[in-house]
């Protein structure tokens, strides 16, 4: 029943002296929420992009949709549909906030990229109240929702999240996470990096901790939330 | 008057020149961040290799279009030598597109030769008199390519899927890369484009400055300044500087000396980096598009 959308075998990927991913295996199956938590520096961002071929790795495999992509550029993976909304969010400041939609949809030559547009706006109506303005001037609510709604246009089949809730306000990271439930729901897999570990456990079906590099517990999220190991690392309990 | 206005027109004629030297350093700088040394060479590349054709025997449309197309090729072998190098340093890399002016006026003495060059004038030796200064119909084409190419750059960077994209490239390389946006095309196509407004400039500058193997040192140096002047990074900046520069020395040079004129530039650019290290405009990323 479960078919694998994305497989990674024994990755391992070092910045000049530091090791920061070790032999890292898992697996997203099509059509669930995967989570990655982990402390700070423990190489979730790393991880991520290397999936999306922004960081090249030299030992490991990335199997995507049943081709090893490892080998290849950022913007096959795009055309692949792996997307991504980074860490950060790493909109386009100076250009508005449709230009930076419109720029999700550079590798499509479809003629639905108007109605994908729409469908944004309609999940986000905020965000077509303000396309005429720079993205840079939005709040970190909007933003956020700029850069998801940017991930969408590539009409990803694999969305990875890097912290979406960094420095939201509640209201507005319960908004992300429920519009997260209905891209699965419309059939989109998704895999989120969280430092908010109850958060990421409670959103998601499965989860995997990483720790210095290292996948150390992994399972389902519910399970998870009942580890003694990962309550007291990262429930506070 | 009418002597200030014949200096203001000079200078505004030889200041798009600058603007296009200017924004040629600009797209460089701004996909890149690298100040390319060799964009006065690339000018001169222009007007030498158009000079060239023409005696040639190429008809004059054909020898610029050959022109500019050598010149772009030119550009992108540059883009290769700096791709190759790209771990080095950021100094390394600027160093190297000195070294490559260096080459490219040694190439120049050595495919062409060491003589000043002219061409006729593209549009005839025709002049309009505007309030009893002379504008040469040269001078005028000057000014109107110039314009249509600043505002074609324009919009190709504000309407266009890959102008877009390479502002995108600009701000963000990694979220640009995450759009599926392919950089070293990118980078290859920014090269290019510099080279082309560069050559463009070269060889609209040869009637009425003539060139030879070295123009492009001046040249580069003044578009330079004048990238610097309106804030590096800044299009608009490039194009203010440039017009700037070029009437500043033209008064420079008629009413004081001309054995002056050359100073000026550096006279501005120091007073700038002094008093307004950001340039006139400031180098706003927001003011770009
Ligand atoms: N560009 C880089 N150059 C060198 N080292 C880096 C770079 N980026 C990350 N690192 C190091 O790699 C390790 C993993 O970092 P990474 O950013 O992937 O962690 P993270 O789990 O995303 O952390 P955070 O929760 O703070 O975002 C850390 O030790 C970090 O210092
Ligand atoms: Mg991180």
């Amino acid at each position: 029943m479960d078919k694998p959308l994305l497989e990674i075998e024994d990755l391992s990927f070092s910045y000049k002296q530091i090791i920061a991913l070790e032999s890292v295996s898992l697996t997203i199956n099509q059509g669930e929420i995967v989570s990655l938590i982990g402390a700070n520096g423990a190489g979730k961002t790393t991880l991520l992009r290397t999936i999306s071929g922004l960081n090249v790795h030299k030992k490991g495999k990335i199997i995507f949709n049943k081709e090893d992509i490892s080998q290849t550029e950022s913007d096959y993976r795009v055309r692949a549909k792996i997307a991504q909304v980074p860490e950060g969010r790493g909109l386009f400041p100076i250009l508005s906030v449709e230009q930076n939609l419109r720029l999700g949809a550079y590798t499509r030559n479809d003629n639905e990229i108007e109605k994908d547009l729409e469908f944004i706006y309609n999940k986000f109506p905020i965000l077509q109240e303000k396309k005429d303005e720079y993205a840079g001037t939005l709040s970190g609510g909007q933003q956020q929702m700029v850069a998801v709604g940017r991930a969408l246009m590539i009409r990803p089949k694999l969305l990875l999240l890097d912290e979406p809730s960094m420095g939201l306000a509640p209201i507005i990271v319960e908004e992300i996470f429920s519009v997260i439930k209905e891209l699965r729901d419309l059939g989109t897999t998704i895999f989120v990096v969280e430092q908010n570990a109850f958060l990421a456990l409670k959103s998601s079906d499965r989860a995997y901790v990483l720790e210095n590099g290292k996948v150390v517990i992994s399972g389902k999220s519910a399970d998870l939330l009942d580890d003694e190991r990962v309550k007291e690392a990262y429930l506070g309990a | 008057m009418a002597e200030l206005f014949a200096f203001l027109l000079s200078g505004v004629t030889v200041g798009f020149i600058y603007a296009l030297v200017g924004l040629g350093f600009t797209v460089i700088y701004n996909s890149s961040g690298i100040i390319n040394f060799s964009q006065g060479e690339f000018v001169m590349a222009g007007g030498m290799s158009a000079v060239f054709l023409m005696y040639a025997g190429v008809p004059l449309g054909f020898a610029f279009i050959l022109a500019i197309i050598s010149v772009s090729v030119i550009g992108i072998i540059l883009y290769k030598l700096l791709s190759i190098s790209k771990d080095s340093s950021h100094i390394s890399l600027i160093i190297l597109t000195l070294g490559f002016a260096i080459f490219l006026r040694g190439l120049a003495q050595v495919i062409f030769d060491k003589q000043l060059h002219t061409m006729p004038s593209f549009v005839g030796d025709g002049s309009f008199e505007i309030f009893g200064a002379i504008l040469s119909y040269q001078s005028l084409l000057v000014i109107v390519v110039s314009l249509i190419i600043v505002i074609s750059l324009y919009l190709f960077f504000k309407r266009t899927k890959t102008g877009q994209a390479m502002v995108a490239a600009s701000v963000n390389v990694d979220a640009a890369r995450l759009m599926g946006i392919n950089i070293k095309k990118i980078l290859v196509l920014n090269f290019a484009i510099s080279a082309v407004i560069a050559s463009i400039g070269g060889i609209l500058l040869t009637p009425i400055t003539s060139t030879n193997y070295e123009v492009g040192i001046m040249l580069g140096l003044k578009g330079f300044s004048a990238a610097i002047i309106g804030g590096l990074g800044n299009p608009w900046g490039a194009v203010a500087g440039g017009l700037l520069l070029g009437i500043l020395e033209s008064l420079v040079a008629g009413y004081i000396s001309s054995e002056y004129k050359d100073a000026v530039a550096f006279v501005v650019l120091l007073a700038i980096l002094f008093f307004m290290p950001g340039g006139i405009f400031g180098n706003l990323k927001a003011q770009r598009v």
